[in-house]
């Protein structure tokens, strides 16, 4: 695809120079675009007068080839959606399934579901603020971020062998159980990130330059943010009380004591500051689902190895770190789904780009993206 | 709130609505005719449904099902609004003047199945490239360069 350049012509301003406009391409393989996106900006001087996000980059359908899989082939499809936090499409798939084909989940695997997805969100959030942080340049926060990040992901490792696609919620529960003292080494980690949030809450969000790069820029207000279908972090940061895990709540949330962190101005501070404040919840959530957890099986029992549900459809959502992330799924009563569709909180995220970054200057669009927090692997499918 | 509460509050809310409303698998559906797809809209959002959760089509042979997922803050609640659209004719009203939300979805429907959403303010393609030839989720999509897989199983 090449680049369009609309004809332009320069006019005269007030000064008696000749002034034009000036289209920006960037991406699609920049490191400030957070993976494979382009936006072509329209600026004026350096203010954005239009931005056009153009994505697609990584589009692999993977609900065109969910169409040929079976129903438990597709579980390693959906951890390539969302790379940086795929427990959580795993999980929203595995629901739909579930409710498609009449699976109960033993209570263990859910208290496991839940336990690995609040990990998930720590890693996730710190990513999204630690890339978010590096690409205004505060690259101590951005190493910080990914140590927190990557303690995570070795637990993740020892639960089931991988580091980014983990294929661990299957229909019916979980691959495997914990292994010897891993619960303990969870309980650990979580008294001991507190500290380390705390820090990087003062190193960051109370340092005066990220301050100024981030308060003001890119406000969404809350009417918007229901407009645009946003969710997640991105909806809180404007004040949009809305959270799935409360307000239409699954699995074993109801019985987790948690608040939902809401932003009072919606600006590019507020969502990435509501993602930290995020990661102290996931850390008192883990301890109760811990401390609540009993042993038991982990998978359903005398589950087929092929599912075939009967005729119908579904639609399943869970509370991801980007936000709604659905999965919709029609069954024809073979062992293959007739058609699957992801409901993708980052794609409807990034739509609001476009929207926010007009009138900003160019520097502040990267600050507006990088506040998204967009996973292309997720937006594109 | 339930489905039958839910069902209760559309009666009183909308007298129009309420016989248009069926329950499918457990889920709260609407069935519209796809040239009052927008009327339908509006009437749901000053209901309460604020929220445009997910636009999407299935191909069903002779016709496309557009599914739509409005959610309720206020009435905690969801509803899917289904309409059919014509194979041979594939064109619907765009809810882009509802909810902005739907403008990239709408593209995404489009872009894969080839139906086009009429009032939309900028109808391009959004996952493909713009010289890309078909929509790959139709049913009768054939791309001879796809390897297909053996049917194991």
């Amino acid at each position: 695809m090449t680049l369009q350049v609309e004809s332009r012509s320069a006019t005269i301003s007030e000064d008696g120079l000749p002034v034009e406009e000036l289209i920006v391409n960037v991406g699609p393989s920049h490191p400030s675009t957070h993976g494979v996106g382009r936006v072509v900006v329209h600026l004026d001087g350096d203010v954005v007068v239009k931005a056009d996000m153009i994505v697609g980059y990584l589009h692999r359908g993977i609900e065109k080839m969910a169409e040929n899989r079976t129903y438990l082939q597709i579980v390693p499809l959906t951890d390539r959606l969302d790379y940086v936090g795929s427990m959580y499409a795993n999980w929203a798939y595995c629901r739909t399934v579930e409710r498609l084909a009449g699976i109960r989940v033993p209570e263990r695997a859910e208290y496991l579901r839940v336990i690995t997805c609040e990990l998930q969100r720590i890693a996730s959030h710190m990513m999204g603020i630690g890339s978010a942080a590096g690409d205004t340049g505060a690259t101590t926060m951005f190493m910080y971020a990914f140590d927190v990040r990557d303690r995570v992901i070795e637990f993740f490792e020892e639960l089931c062998g991988a580091r980014l696609t983990y294929n661990y919620v299957r229909p019916g529960g979980v691959s495997f159980d914990t292994p010897e003292g891993w619960t303990d080494r969870v309980l650990r980690y979580t008294a001991a990130v507190r500290a380390d949030l705390d820090e990087m809450d003062k190193l960051f969000f109370g340092n005066s330059i990220a301050r100024g790069r981030m308060k003001g820029i890119g406000v969404l207000s809350a009417e918007d943010a229901i407009a645009w279908g946003a969710s997640g972090p991105t909806a809180r940061g404007s004040g949009v009380v809305w959270d799935l895990r409360k307000h239409d709540p699954y699995s074993v949330y109801p019985r987790m004591e948690f608040d939902v962190i809401v932003g009072d101005n919606g600006d590019a501070y507020d969502r990435n500051r509501v993602r930290l404040l995020e990661c102290y919840e996931s850390a008192r959530i883990i301890e109760q689902a811990i401390a609540q957890m009993s042993p038991g099986p982990v998978k359903a029992d005398g589950l087929a190895r092929l599912i075939a549900p009967p005729p119908g459809d579904a639609y399943d959502h869970i509370e991801s770190a980007r936000g709604s992330l659905g999965v919709y799924l029609v069954a024809d009563g073979s062992p293959r789904p007739y058609r699957m569709k992801v409901r993708s909180p980052a794609f409807c995220n990034l739509a609001l780009l476009p929207v926010l970054a007009v009138g900003h200057t160019f520097a502040d669009l990267i600050v507006v993206l990088g506040s998204l927090d967009p996973v292309f692997g997720e937006v594109d499918r | 709130m339930t489905l039958e509460e839910l069902q209760h509050r559309l009666a009183d809310l909308s007298p129009v609505l309420a016989p248009l409303f069926s329950l499918e698998f457990g889920d709260a559906v609407i069935g519209v005719e796809h040239d009052k797809i927008v009327a339908t809209a509006e009437e749901l959002k000053s209901i309460g449904f604020d929220r445009l959760g997910m636009v999407t089509a299935v191909d069903r042979g002779e016709f496309f099902t557009m599914v739509y997922r409005l959610q309720s803050r206020s009435l905690t609640s969801a509803i899917f609004m289904k309409t059919k659209v014509d194979r041979d004719d594939a064109r619907i009203d765009s809810l882009c003047g509802v909810w902005p939300a739907a403008n990239w979805q709408e593209r995404e429907v489009f872009d894969l199945f080839g139906i086009v959403f009429e009032g939309h303010p900028d109808l391009r393609r959004i996952m493909l490239p713009d010289d890309f030839v078909g929509h790959p989720l139709r049913k009768d999509y054939d791309d001879p360069r796809v390897i297909k897989r053996p049917d194991y199983i």
